[in-house]
């Protein structure tokens, strides 16, 4: 089926480089696309990481990584400024357990002085306990960037990609590419034509923002001058009896080919230590292990020796996307129109808003014309949140509309009605109810709230109980009694 | 006698309120009555009252209470008539967000919305809440069709849905065994029972009942030790383990299932006496009480698994009417008991509640033991009170009564309970 009309932009990926280039590009008179995978923006590489906005101090700022960091971590303060979401700057401590790491703080201090972050101080011993009384005995000094910062990442993904829909940008989920073609043969510049199994669309540009997939998706366009390894990291989570055990991100130094074991004070206030660093071949391995939580452990108690495995209530791994140069693939390629955002390993989230201001330079070169809207609106309408609000203005939103005063999740205090909004803002499925409203994610764990929320997924998107998944694809979650033998029909 | 219609005034004020509608929260109502309470009310977070029973379709339950055979949904019928028909205000939908010092009580519901009310005595009687995955941290992979064997029960019993096709359940707990019998009837292929500990945690009648009756092998000490399945679960590696608990990983072996129940135990679901600051015991997970079932908070009880996770609804009911009675007394004006004596769980005792008794009531004191005794077994209360029983386990929750001439002469203040082998006690 020929596609009846041409876009402007395709964004393969709708993970955070995707949907905040998308937002970007939602300011501009463009007919933009979002083509993600999964049943969720954001349930990638997005959703299973450390949730930092780095200082800026980490990263050689000869490559692109470290280039990137810095404006990126301006970037989240006006994304938080427009938004709303959950954002604190924490600040972090980048520890040293031994004099030969003394040098080490000294080297990121002053190239961090170069690469302008505001506010580094080097801190001795007493200096660092008396912000960090938790912290190991045997830290000797440690370096200060206040500019670090934790963000929900699940969080911010979603109220980018909504900002991104009310502006116009259609956020299309499911839709896995599976080819890709000029759409006109002979003329090898001009608009490609992209297929999934369910659409086939056409475009001007093309952005490859594919995560984990980018080497994929760049042969299809026939340019595939990169690969892409996964590197998995496992993370663990504490309970939240633990809040406040450490209120900066605590850093060891570096390896070679990872940041180390951290401790972070999530925003939500749970301890959070991880991640490892393991080469992967198979990127859809987000499977904890016992080696990782070993390893975890024994690296978070050299930082903080009260952390235990026996506070874990929750734990999960993520890949991150490693080019084989090591660095971010930015830029133009062979093809016309086809543009990279790929090999986004750390600090990419943090360098995410950076890298969409890069891609669209990149696409105002390759000759997309930029005229800004008039009607832009950079501030989104944000969701109710019932259980931060006073009992004054819960009693009268509760009058106004009883959705919200029908409680579904009682460990979060989830309304039915924040989820029924959050099934009209595009969660597909119990994971993006889970992660846009935190039904389900206190210390019942949806024991009592699951099923609750699969009849509103199943209402509100008029569909049978069977086909409600956990996250897309064959997480079925129940079938019927008669339905003994054949095989549920899974997502749809 | 269904419920005809949804309670659309509240009053600002009630003698008794009683948070959870299950089988502590409908006798606790009507002890209250019985004692003399005229405001009674009576709050659930579901639409109807009866709490889990009205999931729990098997039989069982009613053999103490009304000296025969029901289901779960009949005893919650029987006791809601006598709550109707005492005339006892009835909230459903509603959830109760917080209890202050003094009985102000905040709660929600589509029908008064987000309101207030005081009451001079509250009772909790929000059950319990069953452990999940990250208690006990299984590595692997997080698909769908890991849940509680609760949640299951409740898609099986209420909805009409089945939860998967061929299924494994880690925990042998009551709902868990229970649950293995009702997927098999209903064509789910149950390929086995996993028990950590070397002895099943659920009653000896389930297992016979559930496990033995229908041919669903149990495991005993044997543990899920690795998750896989990337969207939907697919297997479940299972392992022995030693006597520290610990898994022999070489010894363990893979299971093909799209469906992992988790039945791993319950924790009282006492979130708003521990908001109140009320003290907790540490074993049960729930709050400490006096014999009069009141909490360390004056004029907050509490009763059934909120306090301590029972093996049968009976025994709830009957612990609940002690509260709903001691709340209406207080309420209209009685005085406390002078309590001045301690029960503490001694030999093989993990707990005893109550914590408190006074000299000259009469107590039902309910207790577990740590180990299994597979023979004739001592039960001492202090030097006041024994009794042999043929056995005890620690899935079989024991109970004494304890009556004022028992401590005629005795003057100490502290009585410690032991359950130990009967030829250890040297009479």
């Amino acid at each position: 089926v020929a596609p009846s009309r041409c876009h402007d932009v395709i964004v393969i990926g709708g993970g955070v480089v995707g949907i905040t280039l998308a937002r970007e590009l939602s300011r501009y008179h463009l007919d933009v696309v979002v083509l993600e995978s999964d049943a969720e923006v954001g349930f990638g590489v997005s959703k299973a990481n450390s949730g930092i906005i780095h200082s800026g101090i980490h990263a050689d700022p000869a490559t692109l990584k470290g280039a990137l960091e810095w404006p990126g971590n301006e970037g989240w303060l006006r994304l938080r400024d427009d938004l709303g979401f959950g954002f604190a700057q924490v600040g972090e401590l980048l520890v040293a357990l031994s004099a030969e790491e003394l040098g080490t703080i000294e080297h990121l201090h002053a190239r961090g002085e170069r690469k302008g972050i505001p506010g580094l101080q080097r801190w001795d011993a007493a200096r660092v306990r008396a912000h960090q009384p938790n912290l190991s005995r045997d830290v000797i000094a440690a370096l200060w960037a206040p500019t670090a910062g934790v963000v929900n990442p699940y969080e911010a993904v979603l109220l980018i990609a909504d900002n991104a829909a009310a502006n116009g940008v259609e956020i299309a989920t499911e839709q896995p590419v599976t080819a890709i073609e000029p759409a006109h043969r002979g003329e090898p510049d001009g608009p490609l034509v992209v297929h999934t199994p369910t659409r086939t669309l056409a475009t001007r540009y093309l952005v490859n923002a594919a995560g984990l997939r980018a080497d994929e998706v760049a042969r299809m366009a026939g340019v595939g001058t990169f690969t892409i390894t996964g590197r998995k990291g496992e993370e663990y989570l504490l309970d939240k009896r633990l809040a406040g055990l450490v209120t900066s991100v605590i850093f060891p130094c570096p390896t070679p080919t990872s940041k180390g074991t951290l401790v972070t004070p999530t925003f939500d206030g749970t301890i959070m230590v991880g991640p490892t660093a393991e080469a992967t071949d198979d990127k859809d391995d987000t499977a904890t292990t016992p080696e990782g939580a070993q390893a975890v452990f024994a690296a978070a108690k050299r930082l903080v020796p009260a952390i235990s495995e026996r506070d874990v209530i929750a734990e999960f791994a993520g890949v991150r996307a490693v080019a084989d140069s090591d660095d971010f693939v930015l830029g133009a390629t062979g093809r016309r129109g086809f543009v990279n955002a790929a090999g986004i390993q750390s600090p990419g989230l943090t360098a995410a808003p950076a890298i969409a201001d890069h891609i669209i330079e990149v696409l105002r070169d390759e000759g997309l014309e930029l005229r800004e809207r008039s009607d832009w609106r950079p501030r989104a309408e944000h969701p109710v949140r019932f259980s931060a609000l006073s009992t004054r203005e819960q009693a009268e939103l509760a009058a106004s509309e009883p959705g919200f005063a029908q409680l579904v999740c009682r460990c979060e205090l989830v309304t039915e009605a924040e989820i029924v909004d959050a099934i009209e803002r595009g969660a597909r499925t119990l994971d993006g109810v889970k992660f846009r409203t935190r039904a389900g994610m206190g210390r019942c764990q949806g024991g009592f709230c699951t099923w609750r929320c699969l009849e509103l997924l199943a209402r509100c998107r008029g569909i049978p109980m069977t086909e409600v998944t956990k996250r897309g694809g064959t997480s079925w979650l129940v079938r019927d009694r008669d339905d003994v033998d054949a095989a549920p029909s899974g997502g749809s | 006698m269904p419920i005809t219609g949804q309670l659309r005034h509240l009053e600002a004020d009630y003698d008794v309120a009683i948070v959870g509608a299950g089988p502590a929260g409908m006798a606790a109502a009507l002890g209250a009555r019985a004692r003399g309470a005229e405001r009674i009310l009576l709050v659930d977070r579901d639409a109807e009252p009866g709490g889990i029973l009205l999931q729990c379709i098997h039989s069982g339950f009613g053999l103490h209470a009304f000296d025969e055979e029901i289901t779960g949904p009949e005893y919650a019928q029987r006791y809601l008539e006598q709550v109707l028909e005492h005339d006892i205000d009835v909230l459903t939908d509603a959830y109760v967000m917080d209890v202050g010092p003094g009985g102000r009580m905040k709660l929600m519901s589509p029908t008064v919305g987000v309101t207030g009310l005081d009451a001079r005595s509250v009772v909790l009687a929000m059950g319990a809440r069953e452990r999940t995955r990250g208690a006990i941290r299984i590595p692997g992979d997080r698909p769908s069709g890991v849940m509680t064997a609760g949640l299951a029960q409740r898609m099986v019993n209420l909805d009409g849905y089945l939860p998967g096709r061929r299924a494994a359940i880690l925990g042998s707990g009551d709902i868990g065994l229970i649950m293995a019998r009702r997927l098999r009837l209903e064509g789910v292929e149950v390929v086995g029972v996993f028990e950590l500990l070397p002895h099943p945690s659920g009653l000896m009648r389930n297992v016979v009942q559930c496990l033995d009756d229908l041919d669903i092998p149990l495991h005993l000490s044997t543990t899920v030790v690795g998750i896989h399945g990337r969207d939907r679960l697919e297997r479940v590696t299972v392992a022995p383990v030693d006597d520290g608990r610990e898994p022999i990983l070489e010894r363990s072996w893979d299971v093909d299932v799209d469906t992992l129940l988790l039945s791993i135990g319950l924790i009282p679901d006492a979130e708003l006496a521990r908001e109140l600051g009320a003290l907790f015991d540490p074993v049960t997970g729930g709050p400490v009480v006096s014999g009069t079932m009141e909490t360390t908070i004056p004029g907050v009880f509490a009763a059934g698994n909120v306090v301590h996770v029972n093996d049968l609804a009976d025994w709830v009911s009957r612990e609940a009417r002690v509260a709903g009675e001691w709340a209406a007394a207080l309420a209209t004006g009685a005085r406390r008991p002078d309590e001045d004596v301690r029960l503490v769980p001694g030999d093989n005792v993990a707990y005893v509640v109550p914590h408190t008794i006074s000299r000259d009531g009469t107590y039902t004191v309910s207790f577990r033991v740590k180990r299994p005794i597979h023979g004739p077994t001592m039960l001492r209360i202090g030097e006041v009170h024994r009794r042999k029983v043929r056995a005890v386990v620690p899935a079989e929750m024991v109970t004494l009564q304890l009556a004022p001439r028992m401590l005629e002469g005795w003057s100490g203040a502290v009585l410690r309970i032991d359950a130990v082998p009967a030829e250890a006690v040297v009479r």
